[in-house]
């Protein structure tokens, strides 16, 4: 794996030539392999591998992007970039300022996820295939497992020549049940930063798991309404991603007045025990990084300090315009795509409550565990709980079927009332934004209650 | 390609190279600005070979590294899944329409053109509104060859307009939008702005939604953001072999609203679904899901038919570079007899629902939809009064499908692949806020 590093040493001297406010180029190779099940058998293996790069030019404030897998004419690729920033742009450029950095930055793992034998993968993955399979009344099993390790140098006009190397790993899994035309599945969903030891030993929680998809073809369904609801870490976690977290993403706001008039700095969003961070400069996480898609180093931010709207995600662009500081948010999926802004690692602080204290005086409300997904347009978030119980006069009560919970962000944050001491990083998420997914991110946050919350059902 | 082929079929009895390769061109504006010009050039090379009976596999994105594929998916046979089908040898495939050399020569300049156009109608309706929008072209070519002499290779174009706004005033939101897609140019973006002015229109005014079953017209938007998903998935021959699927056991049984016809089709001229062969070389064609509210047939890829005792239904599909899999080429839902405005003058008191958000994520094999109403309208006494919100809507495609009251008179194109018209339900379950 060496044919990119000659490639960038080329083609940093080329962009050096050009005119333009500002050029950078990405180039990358990498490497990946993926084991999927259906059902008892193995469906799909593979191994892949990918080499490709891009150009980005600035001209007066327009854009120009040219992907590419072949290496040649590369000079001609600088030009077109060039050309089209050239039709785009009719105003002025504006980037915030980065120093230049000239890094290498290893994976930081012991093993290569990739190159470890396809048998040892397969063993493992076999033994949780039959974890799912001896459970009675399970139907039909899914796994999707998936390894990569790749290799991004990026380079820009000011100087910057930064390599950076990441490995990732991730494992869903879903057992399903059926009985008398009924169906019902539980998933879980796992990843780490290239260590492949964070997926092992997971045979007792998938055991839980497929049972739970059983007790599910028996249980009711909640009936649609407002209730106090408890999230658990896990679905705390995506609420705080997708209900808060795309809008804290600067690109949405930057060029949009009213939505800059509702994200005001200073704002109060929720009660003094609020705390919400977005930090790629968490280590191990699969959402860490030490520079971003445009070479500016990783920090931690506040988006939410007691209560407060306090700070939001940049990439030099959106800083510029909105006169902040750059956040080192800008990520592309590969290649093949911009940098666009985009979370980390998101989380809610904890705070001091426990689990029994927050459900003990609930007479009647939901406890909402796991995750099938969550989308969110800003205003309104709906998000889907894996599994789900009534709590009863302040205990856990009956088994429900999923619930998908719904509601207006800025109202849903304001009544969260309490906040749990036991933060929980959830490592199985993959973000979606345009084009560009699955992004590796992490989410977390430890269980928190919302009072007033709606539950779709029957 | 021939190259790999020959070192493939050195050390497996069988071999088969995919090759999709494109160039596309996008320009892209943001909060009502052109920002973005974009150019992307995609090679992606597919190997799957049988050895000793299974099926090997890998993916590269350059023809020079030919070895370098072969030993992967050598390394993968080991533990491959048994291949039950044969590769098709060589195959005469009908002749489908989706190749356009005009759209080539739409200049960036015209594309700039029509992004401003669509933006220009929107503001020019509604000012304080901010748009972006996407005009986007590009032409793909697809080769396959395989031991047994199989051979294909087309070309399709492709092009489409895209436009979303967003209305935003104090905490309140409101998301419009439409896109057009076709392998010719489209020149004109009315059909997609005429749309999203008419949202506009009838957003406008602000309704209360009750929480109770009400009747329910669906949009076409509406139909793919809620029951698309489930159908794909009962539908798909994989999850039929596996008995996940409710209508597995059903074929040849009614188990949908009699006015209920649903067909995969391949073969529909200039569409972007449409090809004359699937991604293992097995000729397209049209095939009956569901005919009469009967469950008609499954769609399938080689390997699943294989293993039901089956044939392939020329819906074996590589996406993101992996195995093929069963996949629909473009879901058709016919049309029926009711214009949507009889359907409104129906109701005295319900929902149009124009965009369900988040309604696949729940339990999609069951057949459940729930989400949030981002777009969707109040009805009373036969007259839409306004946009409704803090909604939800829950049902299950096996009881709301089953009992249809009436179907939409015109099938539009939703995305790329899904033709669909108006679908209006007597009873579905609404929670709200008010």
């Amino acid at each position: 794996m060496t044919e990119i590093d000659a490639i960038a040493r080329e083609l940093a001297r080329e962009l050096k030539k050009h005119d333009a406010d500002y050029l950078e180029a990405r180039l990358e190779e990498s490497q990946s392999s993926h084991i999927t099940y259906r059902g008892k058998e193995l469906d799909a293996i593979g191994r892949s591998t990918a080499a490709g790069g891009n150009v980005r030019a600035l001209v007066r404030g327009g854009w120009g992007f040219t992907s590419f897998n072949s290496f040649d004419e590369l000079s001609g690729r600088i030009a077109q970039a060039i050309e089209q920033a050239k039709s785009a742009g009719s105003g002025e450029s504006s980037l915030a300022p980065v120093e230049p950095a000239v890094d290498e930055v290893p994976a930081g793992i012991d093993r290569n996820p990739v190159t470890i034998p396809l048998a040892e993968k397969k063993k493992l993955l076999d033994e949780y295939n039959d974890v799912i399979w001896s459970t009675p009344q399970i139907q039909t099993s899914n796994i999707g497992y998936s390894d990569s390790r790749k290799k991004v140098i990026f380079l820009n006009s000011s100087g910057s020549h930064i390599t950076q190397e990441r490995a990732d790993v991730a494992l869903r899994l879903a057992a399903i049940a059926s009985k008398d035309g009924e169906v019902q599945q539980v998933g879980l969903s796992l990843g780490s930063r290239g260590d492949f030891s964070a997926i092992q030993g997971l045979h007792e929680k998938i055991g839980e798991m497929s049972r739970h998809a059983v007790e599910m073809l028996s249980a009711p369904q909640a009936k649609g309404g407002e209730y106090t609801v408890v999230l658990d870490p896990i679905l705390a976690g995506v609420f705080v991603h997708e209900a808060f977290g795309h809008l804290s993403e600067s690109d949405f706001i930057y060029e949009n007045e009213r939505l800059k008039d509702i994200m005001t700095l200073g704002k109060q969003f929720g009660g003094k025990h609020l705390n919400i961070v977005d930090s790629a400069a968490v280590p191990g996480l699969r959402g860490s990084y030490k520079y971003d898609d445009e070479g500016v180093p990783a920090a931690k931010t506040y988006l939410i300090r007691e209560g407060e709207l306090v700070g939001r995600l940049h990439s030099r662009e959106t800083a510029a315009r909105m006169k902040e500081k750059p956040t080192g948010n800008a990520r592309a999926i590969n290649y093949g795509y911009p940098p666009i802004v985009r979370m980390t690692n998101t989380y809610i602080e904890p705070g001091e409550t426990s689990f029994e204290e927050m459900i003990a005086d609930i007479k009647e409300g939901i406890y909402a565990k796991n995750w099938y997904g969550g989308t969110t347009s800003m205003e309104m978030f709906t998000f889907s709980a894996g599994e789900a119980y009534m709590i009863r006069n302040g205990k856990i009560a009956e088994a429900l079927r999923p619930v998908v919970l719904t509601g207006n962000v800025f109202n849903t944050l304001k009544n969260i009332d309490a906040i749990g001491n036991d933060l929980d990083m959830n490592e199985g998420g993959g973000c979606g934004k345009g084009e560009q997914m699955p992004l590796p991110v992490s989410n977390g946050s430890p269980h928190i209650r919302i009072q007033k919350c709606l539950v779709g059902g029957s | 390609m021939e190259h790999i082929l020959a070192q493939a079929t050195k050390v497996a009895e069988e071999a088969e190279v995919f090759q999709v390769s494109s160039e596309e061109t996008q320009v892209r504006f943001e909060a009502n600005r052109l920002k973005q010009l974009q150019t992307k050039q995609q090679t992606s090379v597919a190997l799957r070979i049988i050895k000793q009976g299974k099926t090997g596999y890998a993916t590269t994105t350059s023809m020079d590294n030919g070895r370098e594929l072969v030993n992967n998916a050598l390394e993968t046979a080991e533990f491959g899944k048994v291949a039950g089908f044969q590769l098709p040898g060589l195959t005469e495939y009908p002749s489908v329409d989706i190749f356009d050399d005009a759209v080539n020569s739409v200049s960036t300049r015209e594309m700039v053109g029509l992004g401003e156009e669509m933006i220009a109608a929107v503001i020019g309706h509604t000012p304080e509104i901010v748009c972006e929008a996407v005009v986007h072209r590009g032409v793909i070519n697809i080769s396959i060859i395989n031991s047994r002499g199989g051979q294909a290779d087309y070309r399709k174009s492709f092009f489409s307009l895209d436009i979303e706004g967003s209305l935003i005033e104090e905490t309140d939101m409101l998301f419009v939008g439409d896109s057009e897609s076709s392998c010719h140019p489209i020149k004109d973006p009315k059909t997609v702005t005429n749309l999203v002015l008419q949202q506009l229109d009838l957003a406008k005014n602000r309704a209360t939604a009750p929480s109770k079953q009400l009747p329910v017209v669906f949009t076409p938007n509406g139909v793919a953001s809620a029951m698309i998903m489930p159908l794909m998935s009962a539908f798909n021959g994989k999850t039929v072999l596996e008995g996940a699927s409710p209508i597995g056991n059903r074929q040849g049984q009614l188990v949908f609203d009699k006015k209920l016809h649903l067909h995969d089709d391949a073969t529909i001229s200039y569409r972007p679904g449409s090809r004359p062969c699937d991604d293992e070389g097995i000729a397209s064609r049209r095939t009956a899901l569901i005919e009469g509210g009967i469950v008609a047939n499954f769609f399938y890829d080689l390997q699943t038919a294989a293993l039901a005792g089956k044939e392939s239904t020329g819906n074996g599909s590589r996406s993101r570079g992996s195995l093929p899999s069963p996949a629909p080429s473009a879901f058709t839902i016919a049309p029926g007899d009711t214009t949507f405005d009889d359907m409104i003058k129906d109701i005295k008191e319900g929902l149009v629902v124009d965009f369900l958000m988040g309604a696949s994520q729940g339990n999609i094999l069951g057949g459940d939809f729930s989400g949030n109403v981002l777009l969707g309208y109040k009805v009373e006494n036969g007259e839409i009064v306004g946009r409704v919100k803090d909604t939800m809507v829950s049902g299950n495609i096996y009881q709301v499908l089953k009992d249809i009251t009436a179907i939409g008179s015109e099938a539009r194109w939703v995305g790329s692949s899904l033709q669909i018209p108006h679908i209006y339900c007597p009873g579905i379950s609404v929670a709200s806020k008010g």
